[in-house]
């Protein structure tokens, strides 16, 4: 069983380490992450659940940080965009050109990271139904989707080179 | 930000949750009890609810179960719309477990949530209704089972410091023919013009719907119009429209009769799939 105050202690394991603060219970874990702990990628957009700029991976799965509290990702893997190094997702934007002014560059990639990684046989109808979760103003949706296809066909080709050595 | 604090707990067991819950009411704590807890964070956050304690049931055993016994699928409470929606026990249901909101918030919104909440759409309902799942309630004096076409009436009817903690469906229901359909004003996701799920038991279309009225619903009546051969299917329609329980929606994703057009756009393409022959 856990109890937590009003105000409460949490050690959270945040891209690797683990992180101490005391939070609100009712602090959800993209204000926990901004302004506690400094992590300013994910971003604070509609703060609703609707337009995914404050994506994180809990675990390696994509969670909208807003609509998540703070005392639910104790015990959990938290990755931000700061915890992502040289990804090939990363990259594979960079590459397409998959962002214009930015602000929803961080939920994107770590929507796209969890997509391209937990889904590696992603066909064009489940790339399409899950880029729906985030929202870019500027439209670089088909550059996005390409950085997306780029790495699943590397990640194939690598497959297919690994079964044939 | 939320404007308000609130203790969180997270009870090992159905029976501390409901102990909790009638502590902190006692308490005047206003209690809630909490899973996915998506609506509730952006209606806290917006001042619409109000709590002095929520209580997570993601910890509670009963409410984790996702499996398939005695030919009976279980989906707990904790159990979340992409759970569901990747599974390959019910197609009907994974389908319709893909309605509501979008691929990330349903990693963590949960049908039952959906099903609970304040929400007039509800969507994850539908293959439910017409796959007569049964719904079980914890409260103090233990499990009630009901059929979902009973405990549901416009909204979940449950008494206070109750909450469901299972939905179960026979999976006989998973060989039946079905039909499951979403009409949004724009794209692939959002709210629903219309979202219909439809299946064919025993000769017969069942049929559950969203968007349409203010609340989701299946009704008979309109199921005994679209299932009325001795008639033509444009007439089966004009009657089963005749039957809705409540006025068409109108709000910004349709018109009254931009719905209704929809509908019997929606009802032509059910029965030629469902009863066979052309549109």
């Amino acid at each position: 069983m856990i109890s937590c105050n009003e105000t409460t202690k949490l050690e959270l394991d945040v891209n690797g380490e683990k992180r101490n603060v005391i939070v609100r219970s009712a602090d959800t874990l993209l204000r926990v992450l901004r302004e506690q702990l400094g992590l300013m990628g994910a971003k604070a957009g509609c703060e609703n659940g609707d337009c995914g700029a404050c994506t994180i991976l809990i675990d390696g799965v994509a969670f909208k940080s807003c609509i998540m509290l703070a005392v639910e990702a104790a015990h959990h893997k938290i990755v931000t965009i700061e915890g992502l190094k040289e990804t090939p997702i990363q990259k594979a934007f960079v590459e397409k050109r998959g962002f214009q002014c930015g602000y929803c560059t961080s939920g994107f990639i770590m929507n796209c990271h969890s997509l391209v990684t937990k889904h590696p046989y992603a066909d064009d109808q489940m790339i399409e139904e899950l880029l729906q979760s985030n929202i870019c103003r500027c439209t670089s949706y088909e550059e996005i989707k390409e950085a997306v296809k780029s790495v699943l066909d590397l990640n194939k080709k690598n497959i297919n080179l690994g079964e044939r050595s | 930000m939320i404007p308000f604090d609130f203790e969180y707990n997270k009870p090992d067991s159905l029976s501390d949750a409901i102990k909790m819950y009638k502590n902190f009411s006692l308490m005047n704590k206003e209690p809630l009890y909490y899973s996915g807890g998506t609506e509730i964070i952006t209606m806290a956050r917006e001042n619409k609810i109000s709590t002095k304690a929520v209580i997570d049931i993601k910890g509670i055993p009963e409410c984790t179960v996702f499996e398939v016994n005695n030919n009976k699928l279980i989906i707990g409470a904790a159990v979340t719309l992409t759970d569901v929606s990747e599974s390959k026990f019910f197609s009907l249901l994974s389908d319709t477990a893909r309605f509501p909101a979008d691929h990330t918030a349903r990693n963590k919104i949960t049908t039952v949530g959906n099903i609970c909440g304040n929400i007039i759409y509800k969507e994850a309902i539908l293959g439910h209704l017409v796959a007569d799942s049964s719904v079980i309630i914890y409260g103090e004096n233990g499990n009630r089972i009901l059929p979902i076409n009973l405990a549901f009436n416009k909204k979940i009817q449950i008494e206070k410091g109750e909450f469901v903690s299972q939905l179960v469906v026979d999976m006989s229901y998973s060989q039946l023919p079905y039909v499951c359909v979403k009409k949004t004003k724009q794209g692939i996701g959002g709210y629903p013009l219309i979202s219909m799920a439809a299946l064919k038991k025993n000769g017969n279309i069942q049929m559950a719907f969203s968007g349409l009225c203010e609340f989701p619903f299946r009704s008979k009546s309109m199921e005994e119009a679209i299932n009325n051969k001795s008639i033509s299917k444009d007439k089966r329609i004009e009657k089963a429209i005749k039957h809705l329980p409540a006025p068409i929606l109108v709000d910004i994703q349709g018109s009254a009769e931009y719905r209704k057009f929809v509908l019997i756009n929606i009802l032509q393409d059910t029965l030629a799939i469902l009863d066979g022959g052309e549109r």
